[in-house]
């Protein structure tokens, strides 16, 4: 029953809120959809204990959902470690976030239509970590998707939010379809889609080849690949991230519960989910240590120029995605997972209280227009601070625990691949510190720089809002310190059990608790002097952005323009694509097809029947000549027809 | 109820339901009055009529059973017995969704004419009436004779549904409808004959048995081809669709989209596989290519249009694309796939030309720019929109994602490339729906005759009502409809491998004779 209710409440919720939202009303709403995803919370911990402590591996059974010849998939809740574990992140966060949106959309028209959307995601996310099969697991893929399409478009009086909605959803469907043909690889290749029974077969097919796209391929390295570029659609890695700072339009509640806590993260989970097939494919975990790396590393460098308050915060996910994904490309999958559970807490954190500095500055995002408020929020500010040091990882905060333990199992690996990661994380690590301190500073230090008018409007948000953030704040302060031995520490053996398929014999958490002092201390190290730096340049020497900016003005604006990558996709994919479109539809359809086809034919018969006319003289002696000519044509032809 | 059962049990059920609508038409043809009483009163018997029939239309499919590959409810008539020719009826899990599809869709056209037709009420609805009997007699029969009889007769009503309630260039869209479909009717009407001097019967179950010369059932082939690729429609012989849609009255896009597009379809899992199996085999290539070229092409047309009816007209093809591709791939997977996007189809581009005629009824006109911010006025009519348009879109947990992912299943089994291709479809179709979407809903309401557009009335919600549940239902638990046509497909393609397989035995000694012959 719990089994259910921890999956099902909130869409029970979203169901009601949704269809009698008007006839119910905004409270009734609220209260619904916020019960549904409570009750889920609830009963998560339960389910957590049960599962992830005591053994307690279920597959739970719903419903028959397709079946065709050997092909057969079930709607189904599997329980185990890892979907124990996302599913009370997810819900618990979930719970806290239902709960600010009630206060941050309060002046809102349509509320019961945001909360159904709130809760319909947070069961399609819940679906998606339960599933047992890859494509319930694609259900709630693209169900998350669907909705976060809705609530990036939430406001869709704004232009700007609607394209970025359909940016999203188109970017996230690229993915999608290598994630089909990845499901379609695996159906190949195992003849099912359940997980029990790919993981089984798995080690027999290790060295199996398949012909793909016409030549033979290591099959394993090709499915994970394919998988993989699903998951970098959906947790916005280099090349197909470009929707992500887009998706910043919606509210912000949204950019918290779908942007940092969970949907983004569901690529990650996608590749832990399937370990035991990454296992065997170490191409394919190459490359995604490599994309992992490289999305952290330029993240970072676009995070440190940003002016908008959420899209800072948006690079800094992205930043924060591809650590996890290069630690499960080095096979450290755990401290990944782990990462994944510390940063919802903290960048959900970040992203509230963000929005706590927004509700406080009359709607303002520009961090240029902020500035000298941190005595009159001084909530948010404290709390912001919380965030930022656990996003920084400074020891004893949420993230010192798992952002330093992919690093030191990036450098443990051994591998060259997880050498350069280690590189590039550090240097990603250090331009994290920076630029969140930079936000940090901007916003809340120096002399105000809004206009007079909003600063007499800066208050704390109330307590709707406040709950929730301190909620959070808990989680950033304590989920790594609580949570570290169990992930990654020694007990982690008896935690995840089969949950994640780690080859056996390459423990790269055991070499990651060996490595030398001086890569345990060197994040640390990094991390303090970014902040300083910014306070350096943004407290002290507050001249000195705009000279640097001024330097080198290529290189600034290269990174303010997100190393131009939506400008060369616009001028690759966009424009053509219409233009082809245009193209066939007026040079192939209108003018080929229809032109030679049944236009022409039949211009062709009246311009024929003309002549025809022209030919009906009304003269005897044309119409016996005609005949005449006609006979002898038959008769020659039946003559030399017969003779030959 | 028992009395109901045995009464139901002694009726020729698929006689009763293929003619009924025509009594039903004879009754209205019989109605005397002024002309809004007549009209009223049409309407009141059409809707009657077409209702009982899909109440009764259910029975076969509560009675169907699904174990058997066998046709049911059979009825058998000798009709002209010194050709061999008779009134030969039967459904088997391959035939029977299409009734009820078409059954189903009838009343909800009626419906959706209620107030949409105003001239010529009694006439329309006669004509409606005319089709239904010809789709479902076309479903039901088993022999060629009448099959090819109710195949052409559903051209004469749809023809006069286009070309008299229609709009803009109505006369020309129902001639190119018209000639393109009968150009494509003749020759299969050639191969029927061919096939008829060749085995003495035009009955299909025992032609199914028949086996062809390779050479032969390559022409008979290419003749039934030709009439089935403009009926699905494929590229290139699609341009007919979208005109019609454009010019033809709401309900006449619902049926041609729910119901006259699967004929196609339907007719390459009745007549070209079980029959002439060598030729699929050797025009499989062929179809792959007409299909990606849909599929791709027809979505890049799709995303630039600006005219609502035209732009899902387009997405019809691309869809129908996913369904030639599917039945070619000649897996189980791709069948069934292809079986259940025709059904899905059916609903989901039905539902969304009901949508575009909701709007169109208010503002008359399907131009996109000529909307915009339909959300703010209209929340229920953009809840039922989004609904659909997320299942043309193919997400999963609506109808139109289990049609698709098979099909694409089973292509990838048979080839990568064909379904790496076909796949990018889920990008495109994303991309022309969503824009569509935007465009006619979402933004600010700023035009006033939009701004005056009510929501849906109590009428239209009890046309979308029903539809949004099956959309939802076929996505969620589409079991019922796979287990229906299980056992069919399973049963064709056992005999289409057969016959194939012992072809591809036979061939290397054909070829090793002939070598040793030089």
């Amino acid at each position: 029953m719990l089994y259910y209710l921890a999956v099902f409440t909130p869409l029970l919720g979203a169901f009601i809120a949704g269809f009698f939202g008007r006839a119910i009303g905004d409270r009734a709403s609220h209260v619904v959809t916020c019960l549904g995803v409570g009750i889920a919370a609830l009963s998560s911990i339960p389910i957590f204990s049960e599962v992830a402590l005591h053994e307690g591996d279920r597959v739970v059974q719903v419903l028959t959902w397709i079946s065709s010849g050997t092909f057969e998939v079930n709607w189904a809740l599997r329980y185990d470690t890892l979907s124990a574990v996302m599913v009370m992140t997810v819900t618990c966060v979930s719970t806290l976030i239902h709960i600010y949106a009630v206060g941050y959309m309060s002046h809102d028209d349509s509320q019961p239509r945001f909360m159904a959307y709130l809760s319909l995601f947070t069961f399609a996310m819940l679906m998606l970590v339960t599933a047992d099969n890859l494509v319930q697991l694609f259900f709630g893929w693209e169900g998350v998707g669907v909705v976060s399409y809705l609530l990036i478009g939430f406001w869709f009086k704004k232009p700007s939010a609607n394209a970025a909605a359909i940016k999203a959803f188109v970017v996230n469907r690229v993915g999608d379809f290598g994630f089909l043909l990845g499901i379609f690889g695996v159906f190949f290749l195992f003849d099912a889609v359940t997980f029990d029974v790919i993981f089984q077969a798995a080690p027999a097919k290790a060295d199996a080849t398949v012909h793909f796209f016409s030549r033979d391929w290591h099959a394993m390295t090709i499915i994970c690949l394919l998988l993989f570029v699903g998951a970098m659609g959906k947790s916005a890695q280099l090349f197909l991230h470009t929707w992500l700072p887009d998706a910043m339009e919606g509210p912000t509640p949204v950019s918290a519960l779908i942007h940092a806590a969970t949907m983004v993260t569901a690529g990650v989970f996608l590749v832990a989910r399937m370990s035991p097939l990454f296992e065997l494919a170490p191409d394919a975990l190459t490359v995604v240590t490599l994309i992992g790396a490289a999305t952290a590393f330029f993240a970072a460098t676009v995070g440190c120029v940003q002016n908008d308050i959420k899209r800072i915060i948006a690079y800094s996910t992205c930043s924060q995605l591809g650590y996890m994904f290069f630690a499960c490309g080095v096979s450290a999958y755990q401290a990944g997972i782990f990462h994944l559970m510390t940063h919802a807490w903290f960048k959900a954190l970040l992203f509230l209280s963000a929005g706590s500095v927004i509700h406080a500055m009359s709607d303002e995002q520009d961090i240029r227009r902020m500035g000298g408020i941190w005595k009159k929020i001084p909530f948010t500010y404290t709390v912001m601070w919380i965030g930022s040091l656990a996003l920084a990882g400074i020891p004893f905060f949420a993230g010192y625990y798992s952002k330093d333990m992919i690093l030191e199992a990036a450098y443990g690996a051994g591998s060259p691949a997880g050498r350069l990661a280690f590189i590039l994380g550090i240097a990603a690590a250090f331009m994290t510190a920076f630029y969140s301190w930079r936000l940090l500073f901007l916003t809340f230090h120096g002399k105000p720089r809004a206009d007079h008018h909003t600063m007499e409007h800066v208050h704390e948000s109330p307590l709707i809002m406040t709950i929730p953030l301190a909620g959070l704040a808990l989680g950033a302060l304590f989920s790594g310190f609580l949570g570290h031995e169990l992930f990654i520490g020694d007990e982690r053996a008896e935690f995840w059990r089969a949950a994640i398929g780690v080859t056996e014999g390459r423990d790269v958490i055991e070499a990651a608790h060996h490595v030398p002092g001086w890569v345990v201390a060197l994040p640390l190290v990094v991390s303090f002097s970014g902040i300083l730096l910014a306070y350096y340049l943004y407290i002290r020497r507050t001249d000195l952005p705009a000279k640097i900016a001024g330097a080198f003005p290529g290189v600034y604006q290269f990174l303010l323009n997100k190393w131009y990558f939506d400008e060369v996709y616009d001028f690759i994919f966009t424009r053509n694509v219409f233009r082809i479109g245009k193209w066939f539809w007026k040079g192939g359809d209108t003018y080929i097809i229809d032109g030679f086809g049944p236009d022409g034919i039949s211009a062709l018969v009246a311009r024929a029947a003309k002549r025809l006319g022209a030919v009906q003289t009304g003269y005897l002696y044309h119409y016996a000549f005609a005949m005449i000519v006609g006979i002898a044509i038959l008769v020659t032809w039946f003559v030399v027809g017969g003779a030959g | 109820m028992n009395a109901l059962v045995t009464f139901l049990d002694g009726l020729p059920i698929l006689s009763v339901i293929t003619f009924l609508p025509i009594v039903g038409a004879l009754i209205i043809l019989s109605i005397r009055g002024e002309e809004a009483v007549v009209a009223q009163q049409s309407r009141q018997v059409a809707l009657l009529v077409t209702v009982t029939t899909f109440l009764l239309s259910l029975s076969i499919w509560f009675g169907f059973d699904a174990t058997t590959a066998a046709f049911q409810f059979e009825e058998k008539v000798d009709w002209l017995p010194q050709y061999k020719i008779a009134y030969h009826m039967g459904v088997d899990g391959i035939s029977m969704p299409f009734v009820i599809l078409s059954t189903f869709l009838t009343p909800i056209c009626i419906l959706a004419s209620w107030h949409a037709i105003e001239k010529m009420v009694r006439e329309y609805m006669i004509a409606f009436l005319i089709l239904e009997t010809m789709m479902v007699g076309m479903f039901c029969a088993l022999d060629l004779i009448i099959f090819y009889a109710f195949f052409e007769g559903v051209l004469i009503p749809m023809f006069l549904i286009i070309g008299i309630w229609g709009g803009g260039r109505r006369v020309y869209s129902a001639f190119k409808f018209f000639l393109y479909t009968l150009t494509g009717s003749v020759l299969l009407l050639v191969s029927m004959l061919a096939m008829y001097i060749q085995e003495g019967t035009t009955d299909i179950p025992t032609l199914m048995n028949a086996t062809f010369a390779p050479q032969m059932q390559m022409w008979l082939w290419l003749g039934m081809f030709a009439s089935f690729a403009v009926k699905v429609p494929m590229w290139p012989v699609h341009t007919w669709l979208p005109d019609a849609h454009v010019d033809a009255p709401t309900a006449g896009s619902v049926i041609l989209a729910g119901v006259l597009l699967k004929m196609g379809g339907y007719g390459f899992l009745r007549l070209s596989m079980p029959m002439l199996p060598d030729a699929s085999v050797y025009f499989t290539p062929m179809v792959y290519g007409l299909s990606l070229v849909a599929i791709i092409y027809t979505s890049l047309v799709a995303l630039v249009q600006d005219d609502m009816k035209k732009l899902i007209a387009y997405s019809s093809v691309a869809h129908m694309g996913y369904v030639t591709l599917g039945i070619f791939t000649a897996t189980k997977q791709g069948v069934e796939g292809a079986m259940f996007q025709m059904l899905s189809h059916g609903i989901v581009s039905a539902a969304l030309f009901l949508c575009v005629g909701v709007v169109y009824d208010r503002l008359h006109t399907r131009e996109i720019s000529r909307y915009g911010g339909l959300a703010n006025n209209m929340p229920k009519y953009a809840l039922a929109f989004m609904v659909f348009m997320l299942a043309s879109v193919g997400l999963p947990g609506t109808a139109g994602f289990v049609g698709e992912f098979l099909v694409l299943l089973g292509a990838f089994q048979v080839n990568t490339w064909v379904s790496l291709l076909a796949a990018t479809g889920v990008i495109l179709g994303a991309a022309y729906m969503l824009y569509l979407y935007r465009r006619v809903v979402y933004g600010e309401l700023t035009k006033d005759d939009v701004k005056a557009m009510l929501d849906l009335d109590a009428r239209e919600v009890v046309i979308l009502a029903p539809l949004v549940i099956i959309v939802m239902w076929m996505g969620v638990y589409p079991m019922p409809f796979l287990d229906v046509m299980s056992v069919s497909i399973d049963n064709l393609l056992t005999k289409y491998h057969a016959a194939t397989a012992a072809k591809a035995a036979a061939a290397p000694v054909a070829e090793t004779l002939l070598a040793w012959l030089k």
